[in-house]
C-alpha cells in the first residue's frame, strides 16, 4: 500500500470538510470581526439531525436508495441548523454588537457548552453508531484507496465551496455581503439592511456546517455530542491559514490543514525516531494556528486587515 | 476594595472581622454533616485561588485566557513528580544520586510550583502577545489542548508523565515537620487531615487576595488596567505594553501553579483527567460571573459556581424523583447548563458581573 498516496488521500477529504466549515467562520468574520464560537455546536446538531432522519427512514422505507436517503436527511437537518443559526445570532450577538470584543466571544463559548450540554440530554450522552450509507468497498487508486463516502464527501463540499464562492461574487446577494462587510454604515445607505444581510450570512454558513455535520458522520460513522467542537477549532485553524475574512482562503487552508494533519500523523512518527507518535494529531492544528498567527498573521491568501477596535 | 472601603472603616473592620471568624469556625460546622462538607469547602478554596488567578490575566489585563487550566496541571505535575517516587523508578540514575528520595521543603517546592508555572506562562506569553482578543482566545484554548496531549502521551518512549494513568502516591505536604497527613493534636482540640488542609488552603487563599488587592492599586495594576482599556492609547502614554502583558501572563500562572500544587498534594493523586478545556472554560465563567477584574466579584463568582453544582449533585435527584417521578436532567448536565447560560445571561444582562468593578468599560 502506497502511504504518501493514502495519506495524501485522506488528508484531503479530511480538509475539504474543513474548508466547508471554515467557509462559515470566514464569512462570518469578514462581517462581524467576531468568530462564531457556536458553529462547530451547529455542525454537530446537524449530524443529530441526520441521524435521526437516516434511523427513521431506514427503518420506514428500506428500499429508499442511498441518494435519497442524504437528501431528505440534508432537507431535515440544513433548515433546522440554519434557524438554530439565525435565532443564535438574533439572542446572542446582536445584542453585543457594539459590546468590548470580548462580550460576544464569552456568550458564544456559554452558548456553545450550553447547546452541547442540551444535545446530551436530548439525544445520548454516549457516541451513536452512525450507519454506512454509500457501498463500502473502497475504489483502487495506484496503491492507495478510497471509499466511496471519501469521494462523496470530496465532490460535495468542493461543488458547494463553489457554489457558494459563485454567489458572493456574482449574485445581488452576494454583492450585499460585500458591501456590508466592507462598511455597515455605508451599506446602510445605499439600501442594505445589514442586520438581513448578517442574518442570511450565518444562515448560508449554517447550511454549509450542516452538510459538514453530515460529512462527519459518515466518515467516522459516530455522532456524539462532543463531535463539533475540535473541528470547529481546526476549521477556524484553516479559515486563519487561509487568510480570514478571505472565502478562498478558508478552501486553500481547510485543504492544506488536512493534509498537513494526515501527513504529519503519518510520519511524525518516523520523523522523530519514534519519540511521538500518531495520537499527537491534534496538535498540528493548533501548532499551524500558533505559527501562522505569529508569522503571518494576516494568512496566505488575506490582506493586511486593519486593527478594528 | 469596592465595597468594603466606600463604608466606614470601623464597619469595614467589624466585617472582616466576622467574616474571619465564620471561615474559622466554618469547617468544624461543616465537619458536623459529614467529611465529605470539608473536603468541599477545601476544593472551593482552591477555585477561589485559581479564579483569582486568571482573573490578573482576563479581569485586569483583558486577555482572554482559555487555557488557564495548564498553569494548574503544570503546577499538579511539578509537585507530582518531584514528591512521588514516579521519577525515581524511571530513572535510576536519579534515584542513585537521590537514594532517599527528593524530599524538598515545602518552602522550596511550592515557590518551585509557582515558578515553573510562571515560566510556561511567559511561554504561552511570547508568541501570542501581538494578537488581538479573540485570536488570543483561541489559541490560549489550543495551549491548554496541547498541555493535555503531551501530559496524556509522554509515558513513551521516555515515561515522565504515566501517560492517563496519572500518578500515584504523591507525598502529602509537611508544614513545619508535620505532615498534614496526620490529624494535629494540639491539646484541648484535634484538627483533622482535611481540617489542616482547609486551613493551609485558606491561608494560601487569603494571601493571594491580599496580592490580588495590592496589585489592583500597583503602578503594574494600573498598567495592566490601562491596556484592557485601550492598548494603543496605553503604548501612547510610554507603557511597555509587551513586558507588562508577559508579567500579567507569568503572575496569574503562578497562581494557578501554586494552585496545581496544592490540589496535587491534596488528592495524592494527578491525572490528565482533572485539567480539560471544561475547568478552564469554568474558571472563565467563575471569573465572569463575578465581575471580571473585581477581585471580591471574583470570589464570590466562584464560590456560587462551586457550591451551587455541589448542591446541585446533592438536591438535583431527590427533587426531580420528587417531582417528575424519575430522574430527567443528570447533575453533571445541569451543572453544565449552569456554566454554559450563566456566561451567556451575565453577558447580555449584566457585562461587567453580580459586583461591577469599580472603573467602568467602555
Amino acid at each position: 500500500m502506497d502511504i504518501l498516496l493514502q495519506q495524501l488521500i485522506n488528508g484531503l477529504v479530511l480538509g475539504s470538510v474543513y474548508a466547508l466549515i471554515a467557509m462559515g467562520y470566514t464569512m462570518v468574520y469578514g462581517i462581524l470581526q467576531l468568530i462564531n464560537f457556536t458553529h462547530g455546536e451547529v455542525l454537530m446538531v446537524g449530524a443529530m439531525i441526520s441521524l435521526l432522519v437516516v434511523n427513521a427512514l431506514q427503518s420506514s422505507l428500506p428500499a429508499l436508495p442511498p441518494a435519497g436517503l442524504i437528501l431528505i436527511a440534508l432537507a431535515a437537518s440544513v433548515p433546522v441548523c440554519m434557524a438554530l443559526s439565525a435565532l443564535i445570532e438574533r439572542v446572542a450577538y446582536r445584542p453585543l454588537r457594539n459590546a468590548p470584543r470580548l462580550a460576544p466571544l464569552i456568550t458564544a463559548i456559554g452558548l456553545s457548552i450550553t447547546l452541547q450540554t442540551l444535545a446530551m440530554i436530548f439525544f445520548s450522552p454516549n457516541p451513536m453508531v452512525f450507519p454506512d450509507l454509500l457501498p463500502t468497498t473502497p475504489i483502487q487508486i495506484g496503491g492507495a484507496f478510497l471509499a466511496p463516502k471519501q469521494l462523496f464527501i470530496f465532490v460535495v463540499s468542493l461543488a458547494l465551496m463553489m457554489a457558494l464562492m459563485f454567489m458572493v461574487q456574482r449574485s445581488p446577494l452576494g454583492r450585499s455581503m460585500r458591501a456590508v462587510a466592507e462598511n455597515p454604515q455605508m451599506a446602510l445607505l445605499m439600501g442594505i439592511d445589514p442586520n438581513r444581510i448578517v442574518a442570511i450570512t450565518f444562515m448560508l454558513g449554517a447550511a454549509l456546517a450542516a452538510v459538514a455535520g453530515l460529512a462527519l458522520a459518515m466518515n467516522y460513522n459516530i455522532v456524539h455530542f462532543t463531535m463539533g467542537f475540535i473541528p470547529g477549532l481546526k476549521a477556524f485553524t484553516a479559515a486563519v491559514l487561509g487568510g480570514i475574512g478571505n472565502l478562498p482562503g478558508a478552501v486553500v487552508g481547510g485543504l492544506l490543514l488536512g493534509m498537513i494533519e494526515s501527513l504529519g500523523a503519518g510520519y511524525i512518527g518516523d520523523l522523530t525516531g519514534g519519540f511521538l507518535g500518531s495520537h499527537y494529531q491534534d496538535v498540528f492544528a493548533f501548532a499551524v494556528l500558533i505559527l501562522v498567527l505569529v508569522i503571518r498573521p494576516s494568512g496566505l491568501l488575506g490582506e493586511r486587515v486593519a486593527d478594528r477596535p | 476594595m469596592t465595597a468594603l472601603a466606600s463604608q466606614p472603616r470601623h464597619k469595614a473592620l467589624w466585617a472582616v472581622l466576622l467574616i474571619g471568624c465564620v471561615l474559622l469556625v466554618l469547617p468544624f460546622a461543616a465537619g458536623l454533616l459529614g467529611n465529605a462538607w470539608v473536603r468541599i469547602l477545601a476544593f472551593a478554596l482552591l477555585y477561589v485561588m485559581l479564579a483569582l488567578g486568571l482573573n490578573i490575566v482576563v479581569g485586569y489585563a483583558g486577555l482572554l485566557d482559555l487555557g488557564y487550566v495548564a498553569f494548574y496541571a503544570v503546577g499538579a505535575y511539578v509537585y507530582a513528580l518531584l514528591s512521588s517516587p514516579h521519577l525515581l523508578e524511571q530513572f535510576p540514575l536519579l534515584a542513585a544520586t537521590f537514594p532517599q528520595g527528593f524530599h524538598l521543603p515545602i518552602w522550596i517546592l511550592i515557590p518551585l510550583c509557582a515558578a515553573c508555572a510562571a515560566l510556561f506562562g511567559v511561554l504561552l506569553g511570547f508568541p501570542v502577545l501581538r494578537l488581538r482578543g479573540d485570536y488570543l482566545a483561541i489559541v490560549t484554548l489550543g495551549f491548554g489542548e496541547i498541555i493535555r496531549i503531551f501530559m496524556n502521551n509522554l509515558n513513551a518512549p521516555i515515561n515522565l508523565t504515566n501517560g492517563p494513568q496519572g500518578i500515584t502516591g504523591i507525598a502529602p505536604l509537611e508544614v513545619m515537620g508535620h505532615p498534614l497527613s496526620q490529624p494535629l493534636d494540639m491539646g484541648i482540640f484535634k484538627l483533622s487531615t482535611l481540617e489542616l488542609h482547609y486551613f493551609l488552603f485558606l491561608a494560601l487563599t487569603l494571601l493571594v487576595l491580599l496580592i490580588s488587592l495590592r496589585l489592583q492599586d500597583s503602578r503594574i495594576g494600573r498598567a495592566w488596567m490601562a491596556i484592557r482599556e485601550d492598548e494603543t492609547a496605553a503604548k501612547a502614554m510610554g507603557i511597555p505594553t509587551r513586558n507588562v502583558k508577559l508579567i500579567a501572563f507569568a503572575m496569574g500562572a503562578s497562581f494557578g501553579g501554586v494552585a496545581g500544587a496544592m490540589f496535587s498534594a491534596f488528592q495524592g493523586f494527578v491525572s490528565p483527567e482533572s485539567f480539560g478545556l471544561m475547568e478552564s472554560i469554568v474558571l472563565v465563567a467563575m471569573v465572569v460571573l463575578g465581575g471580571m477584574g473585581n477581585v471580591w466579584g471574583v470570589v464570590l463568582g466562584a464560590v456560587l459556581l462551586y457550591a451551587i453544582p455541589e448542591a446541585l449533585r446533592h438536591l438535583a435527584r431527590p427533587i426531580q424523583l420528587q417531582l417528575l417521578g424519575e430522574e430527567w436532567i443528570a447533575p453533571e448536565a445541569l451543572r453544565m447548563l449552569l456554566f454554559g447560560l450563566s456566561m451567556v445571561l451575565i453577558m447580555l444582562l449584566r457585562p461587567r458581573g453580580i459586583l461591577s468593578p469599580r472603573t467602568p468599560s467602555p
